[in-house]
C-alpha cells in the first residue's frame, strides 16, 4: 500500500473520540504532539492529561485499532510527558464543544466566567475535584445547575 | 546514581497514594470522596512515573510493579508521614497539607533539575500537586477556623503529626536535590495557613526519622503493604 500522509493521518486520529468526553476528539483536546513516518513505521506522540488518567491506556488501544482499520501495518506510540499537557493545547472548536456539551471550559482566571446552561456569570465552586481528573464541580447560582468546569492547567 | 532518589520520590507517592485511596466510598461528603479518589489517583499516576524510571535504570528487569508489590516494608524508602494510619478526617487532610507544603517546593525545585528525565516528571507533577496544595490548605483553614469539636480535632491531628515533619527536611546524597534547603519556604508557607486556620504551631522540632533511609518504618506500613501486596504476591502471574 501507499503510505499515507501525514495529515491523512491526522485527519484519522481527529475523529477518534475522548473515552470520557465524547463530544471532543483526541486532537481537540491537544494530546496528539506529533505524527511521522520514521521509513515504513509510523509513530504517533501521545502526551497523558494528567499523570494517573486510566483514561490514557484506553486512548493509546483507539488510536491503535483506529489506524489498523485504515491499514496501518508498523505503529509506534510514543508517551511523552514533557512539556506537559497544558490546557491552552486544547482547541478552539474543542472549547466551544465543550461548552454546548455543558461542561465549561478552562478560564486562565482558575474558574468559569458563566454557567454553560443558561449563560449567567453567578457561579460558584463546589469542589476543586469532578467526575474525572481534568474537570472540577461549580454550580449556578441563578438557574441552580450543577456542572462541570473544566480545569485549567 | 538517581535510583535510590527516584525510589524514594515514587514510594512517596505510591504509600500515601494507596493511604488516601483507603477513604474511596468512605469519606464524609461524596465531594469529598471524589476529591480524595481523584488526589490518589494522581499520586498512583506519579509513582508510575517514579518508580518506571528508578526501573529502568537499576537495569535488573524489574518494573514499576515489580518495586510496588515485590518489596518488603524494610525495602521502602517513604517519609515516616505517609505511612501514617488515616484516623479522622481531619488527620486525613493534615497530613495531605503538611506532604503537599513539601512536596510542591521538593517539585517545583526538580523541575529544574539538570537530568532531563528527572526534570519532565516533576514538570508534570508540579500541575497536579498544586492543586492538592490548594484544596488542603483550604480544608485545613475551613475546618480549623470552624466549629469548636472541628478546631480542636485540627489542632489534635497537627500536634500528632508534627514529630514526623522534620523528616521531610533531613537529606543525604541519595536525595534527588537538598531537601533542607526547602525548609524556609515551607515554613513560610505554613506559617500563613495556620495562622488562617486559628492553629498553633507545635514548640518541639524533635524528628522521627528512619523512613527514607528504611532504618526504621513504624509499624504501620507492614499492616498497609499486606492489603496493597497479597493478590500479587499469592498469584504473582495474575492479568486481567
Amino acid at each position: 500500500m501507499t503510505q499515507p500522509s501525514v495529515d491523512e493521518v491526522w485527519s484519522w486520529l481527529a475523529a477518534i473520540p475522548d473515552p470520557e468526553i465524547p463530544v471532543i476528539s483526541i486532537v481537540d483536546l491537544g494530546i496528539i504532539r506529533d505524527v511521522q513516518w520514521l521509513d515504513d513505521t509510523l509513530e504517533v506522540t501521545v502526551t497523558p492529561t494528567y499523570s494517573g488518567c486510566p483514561a490514557t491506556s484506553i486512548i493509546n488501544m483507539e488510536i491503535e485499532t483506529a489506524l489498523r482499520v485504515k491499514g496501518i501495518e508498523n505503529l509506534s506510540l510514543k508517551r511523552q510527558i514533557a512539556p506537559p499537557w497544558t490546557t491552552d493545547w486544547l482547541s478552539d472548536a474543542g472549547k466551544a464543544k465543550l461548552e454546548s456539551y455543558g461542561i465549561a471550559p478552562p478560564k486562565a482566571a482558575g474558574g468559569p466566567d458563566r454557567c454553560p446552561h443558561c449563560e449567567s456569570s453567578s457561579v460558584e465552586k463546589i469542589s476543586q475535584f469532578g467526575s474525572t481528573p481534568c474537570k472540577a464541580q461549580w454550580r449556578c447560582t441563578d438557574c441552580l445547575e450543577p456542572f462541570d468546569y473544566f480545569k485549567c492547567i | 546514581m538517581s535510583v535510590p532518589g527516584l525510589i524514594r520520590m515514587g514510594d512517596n507517592t505510591l504509600v500515601l497514594g494507596q493511604r488516601v485511596s483507603e477513604w474511596c466510598g468512605h469519606a464524609p461528603a461524596l465531594e469529598e470522596d471524589i476529591a480524595l479518589a481523584n488526589t490518589a489517583l494522581d499520586l498512583i499516576g506519579q509513582t508510575q512515573l517514579w518508580l518506571g524510571l528508578a526501573a529502568e535504570r537499576e537495569g535488573k528487569g524489574r518494573t514499576a510493579d515489580t518495586l510496588a508489590y515485590h518489596r518488603d516494608a524494610w525495602d521502602f524508602r517513604n517519609l515516616l508521614l505517609v505511612e501514617q494510619p488515616n484516623q479522622d478526617f481531619g488527620v486525613t487532610m493534615m497530613r495531605q497539607f503538611l506532604f503537599d507544603s513539601w512536596h510542591l517546593e521538593a517539585l517545583t525545585t526538580l523541575a529544574e533539575h539538570d537530568d532531563t528525565e528527572i526534570s519532565a516528571i516533576a514538570q508534570k507533577s508540579v500541575k497536579e500537586v498544586t492543586y492538592h496544595r490548594e484544596r488542603s490548605s483550604d480544608t485545613v483553614i475551613a475546618l480549623g477556623e470552624g466549629t469548636e469539636e472541628s478546631h480542636a480535632r485540627m489542632q489534635a491531628a497537627l500536634d500528632r503529626l508534627w514529630p514526623y515533619v522534620g523528616e521531610m527536611f533531613s537529606t543525604d546524597g541519595d536525595d534527588l536535590t537538598d531537601m533542607a534547603a526547602l525548609r524556609p519556604a515551607f515554613d513560610t508557607y505554613l506559617e500563613t495557613v495556620l495562622t488562617e486556620a486559628t492553629l498553633v504551631r507545635p514548640h518541639s522540632d524533635f524528628a522521627h526519622m528512619g523512613g527514607k533511609t528504611g532504618a526504621r518504618h513504624t509499624e504501620h506500613l507492614g499492616h498497609m503493604l499486606a492489603t496493597m501486596q497479597v493478590l500479587p504476591r499469592s498469584y504473582p502471574d495474575a492479568t486481567w
